[in-house]
């Protein structure tokens, strides 16, 4: 075997694979080949499809249209449990197991060793566990509960599983996003072995030195569609990300300049274990913030933390000079903070109440007279902003479930504007929004800057980012790894902050 | 980590020793409560009908469900026992245990079905089957009741009889709680039952059959509800529309005592065999000495928080111990 791709036939191969949920186009068109002996990586940005494609194959999903074939024959699998028997392991980016069971059981669940009566042979079930673990040269002890131990292990304990199938198919879901250095180094050992033995393994990360390192062929994914395949010696890490970007970052965005102000939001040497680290960052008037940063590099988590959701356990948060306390979003609005949520069906509206009523959450109290707040009252006030942010409805009694995902995040914006704050932090503020609500969401961020709003972006789509931010700052597993400035910010600068951990701040 | 196994290990030995201590204190204030044939024949057979509940109960809440309808399961087929004696003069004892059997588990065939392709949680539809049954059972029993006098005396001695100084009653149970113990411990639908309600998703992903498996916990809480409600008739002779109402919250608080994790995934049939033991004897040992009606109710109530802040202060140390790793590594 060689880091060279074989000639042989592919061991598994997925062509034209189409998806859609519902209104939502996940795969156009899915197309992949693995073949024996060989370690694929499939890169792509956020939302590109390739988490839906490996669920394709594990079985988790049906496709709506295309080819999918293992060792040359036609497969429909409508279960996990068909795509394991058939030799296809799947490791995802959170390790699946069972933490109150032990090591050994969830590596043999379901298919465990029996002896007379259909008893489990736990003699020789541990005497396996503890074969598999001297062969990936780890030293787990197979009695303990897989509850506490770190996801590298988790990794090594889901891999063991995959060897104890014979799987011919091992697909990797961002595997090393939670390791450290010696870990990864502990994992890729593993799998260059795995591959020697002639297995196919599909390696998807954002981290293009283990994929450059560790893999020998690249699919890259955009959008639902595949883009290309080629060899990695035959590719550079700027050719894969032109190609994983590659659209128009277009005049889709009417962002305006705004004259910025003072100082409105100071965070400084924020950490809570485990989320995020020493986060330090200030917004001023006016201007609009972005955190970029792959999906769960920590974004949120900084947001939550900073309007007082989540509890942290060093650093101070101050709005326009005073100090926030932590764990209290009720003092955080009375300062001047809003936040829209990222699932704005779930954290941000009451979908079974009406317009008016969502979008006068956030002032009731203001708006009650002797503790009852009056229906003239509320559309009063509900009426300034749906008509300023343009609202499209009927009436304000509409319930707000039956609004698109574009009207019901300005009923959002309108609940939180209501308020009148000072920074306003929008989490994902256009996904699931169609193409032309979403310029019209930006033109409102903008707009709301120019009037003097500090804004904090968090987006994992790249043109809106490089369009609406004037500065970027590029979390890295909770960290803030890079800020750059508007000018200087390309899709391929942020891309590269957010897929190296080693990058100068 | 040996810890933690040793741990919960330590549950199960901890609630023993509370039985003990409890059985030693009363009989000490009243050596009649163990050193006479009675008082004996009381220990091992008061508890012998909520052992079997508590079985069945310790499973389901394993694969993080809950079977609220077991008092109502019991219910009924205390009826059905004693209306197949009346109205089928005759019929062989054995047939109306595998009748009662049977029943049990179609009425948990119902809960069972309804948890697993309504996806409706387990808590709210057996809420509900804890009244239709009851309601069924009413309508049915209306202000009649079965007596002492319907009953064959073959099938009521059972109720009260002993083997070797050891209750019938007790030895079904233990062999009940015997073979659910090792259906556990040793079938690998034992432990995917551990799996599911350690992680449902997670059970998915590893195409586990989790809705089969549901199904088969519900249906094995029933047809233990159905035998119990056999027994139940042999013990008391009298069955009103009222047999074993607030039972099922002794099943659950037995198994919570015992050790069974109220979110899934851990504890076993024999901590709740031990906590159904304990409940009930202490009922008994307090009034001997000398606590009020009252407190008594008190005293199992601070049992079931005391054991289930055992399981909250054990699970959130557990995560932050995983946490604090997770930022070494």
């Amino acid at each position: 075997m060689s880091n060279s791709p074989q000639p042989s036939a592919p061991t598994l191969e997925l062509s034209r694979i189409a998806k859609t949920f519902g209104s939502v186009v996940a795969l156009t068109n899915g197309t992949l080949a693995l073949h024996p002996g060989s370690i694929h990586a499939l890169v792509g940005e956020n939302g590109a499809g390739k988490s839906t494609l490996v669920k394709i194959i594990a079985g988790l999903y049906q496709r709506d249209g295309g080819d999918f074939t293992l060792e040359g024959s036609t497969v429909d699998f409508t279960s996990t449990a068909q795509s394991k028997s058939a030799g296809i392991a799947v490791i995802y980016q959170e390790p699946t197991l069972f933490p109150d069971l032990s090591v050994t059981e969830n590596i043999f669940m379901g298919r465990q060793p029996v002896k007379s009566l259909g008893r489990i042979d736990r003699k020789k079930m541990h005497a396996e566990a503890l074969g598999l673990f001297e062969r990936l040269g780890v030293r787990i002890d197979p009695d303990r509960p897989t509850q506490g131990l770190s996801i590298a292990d988790q990794q090594i304990i889901e891999i063991a599983k995959a060897i104890s199938l014979d799987a011919k198919v091992l697909v990797m879901d961002e595997p090393t996003a939670a390791l450290s250095g010696v870990e990864v180094e502990r994992l890729f050992a593993v799998a260059r072995s795995l591959r020697d033995e002639g297995r196919a393994l599909l390696f998807i990360s954002h981290r293009f030195e283990e994929v450059f390192d560790l893999c020998d062929t690249v699919t890259i994914m955009r959008d639902g569609a595949y883009i290309s395949t080629s060899p990695i010696a035959e590719t550079t890490v700027d050719e894969i990300v032109r190609q994983m970007v590659g659209r128009d970052v277009a005049s889709l965005f009417p962002k305006v300049d705004a004259p910025l102000g003072d100082e409105v939001l100071v965070v400084s040497g924020l950490s809570e274990p485990g989320e995020f680290h020493d986060i330090n960052f200030s917004v001023r008037a006016g201007e609009i913030v972005a955190l970029a940063g792959l999906v769960g590099a920590g974004r949120s988590e900084i947001a939550r933390a900073i309007f007082g959701v989540d509890p942290y356990k060093s650093g101070t948060v101050t709005v326009n000079g005073t100090r926030i306390p932590k764990r209290n979003p009720a003092a955080a609005m009375s300062l001047g903070l809003a936040l829209v949520p990222e699932d704005r069906r779930r954290q941000g509206l009451v979908l079974e109440s009406s317009v008016a009523k969502n979008a006068t959450l956030a002032i009731r109290a203001a708006l009650a007279k002797f503790g009852f707040v009056t229906s003239a009252v509320e559309n009063a006030s509900a009426r300034t902003w749906s008509r300023k942010l343009e609202v499209k409805t009927s009436a304000l009694d509409t319930e707000v479930g039956t609004l698109s995902g574009g009207n019901q995040q300005k009923v959002v914006l309108a609940k939180w504007l209501a308020t009148n704050p000072s920074l306003l932090i929008v989490d994902e503020p256009t996904r699931g929004i169609d193409v032309g609500t979403k310029a019209e969401v930006h033109r409102l961020l903008s707009e709301l800057a120019v009037e003097g709003l500090a804004i904090i972006m968090i987006s994992s789509e790249l043109p809106e980012v490089l369009g609406m931010a004037d500065r970027v700052l590029v979390v890295h597993e909770g960290r803030i790894t890079a800020e750059i400035d508007r000018a200087d910010a390309t899709a391929e600068s942020v891309m590269f902050a957010a897929t190296h951990a080693e990058v100068a701040s | 980590m040996k810890m933690l196994s040793k741990l919960i290990k330590a549950r199960e030995t901890g609630i023993m020793i509370a039985l003990v201590l409890v059985v030693v204190v009363a009989t000490a204030r009243n050596p009649t409560f163990l050193f006479s044939p009675d008082g004996f024949r009381d220990l091992l057979l008061t508890p012998s009908i909520l052992l079997l509940l508590a079985v069945g109960q310790a499973i389901v809440i394993i694969t993080r469900s809950v079977d609220l309808s077991v008092g109502s399961v019991l219910g009924l087929t205390a009826y059905l026992t004693g209306r197949l004696f009346i109205d089928l003069p005759g019929i062989p004892i054995i047939a109306v245990f595998l009748i009662g059997i049977i029943f049990g588990g179609l009425l948990g065939l119902i809960n069972g079905a309804l948890v697993a392709f309504a996806k409706v949680p387990a808590l709210v539809i057996t809420l509900g089957t804890l009244y239709a049954y009851r309601g069924i059972n009413v309508l049915w029993t209306g202000s009649d009741r079965i007596n002492g006098s319907d009953l064959p005396s073959a099938f009521l001695s059972l109720g009260t009889s002993s083997l070797f100084g050891i209750p019938w009653l007790t030895i079904i149970a233990l062999v009940v709680l015997v073979a659910a113990g090792w259906f556990l411990r040793t079938q690998r639908a034992g432990r995917e039952l551990y799996a599911i309600g350690s992680d449902p998703e997670a059970a998915n992903l590893y195409g586990l059959k989790v809705t089969q498996r549901v199904l088969v916990a519900f249906i094995f809480s029933g047809a233990l509800a159905g035998l119990a409600g056999v027994l139940y008739a042999a013990r008391y002779g009298t069955v009103s529309s009222q047999a074993g109402v607030n039972l099922e919250l002794q099943a659950v608080g037995a198994a919570v005592i015992g050790g069974v994790a109220i979110f899934g995934g851990s504890g076993t049939v024999w901590g709740a065999a031990i906590g159904a033991f304990l409940l009930l004897t202490i009922n008994r040992a307090l009034p001997i000495l000398g606590v009020q009606d009252f407190w008594q109710r008190a005293v199992v109530g601070v049992l079931i928080i005391g054991a289930i802040v055992l399981d909250r202060v054990l699970a959130v140390r557990q995560s932050r111990k995983l946490l604090e790793m997770r930022d070494e590594s």
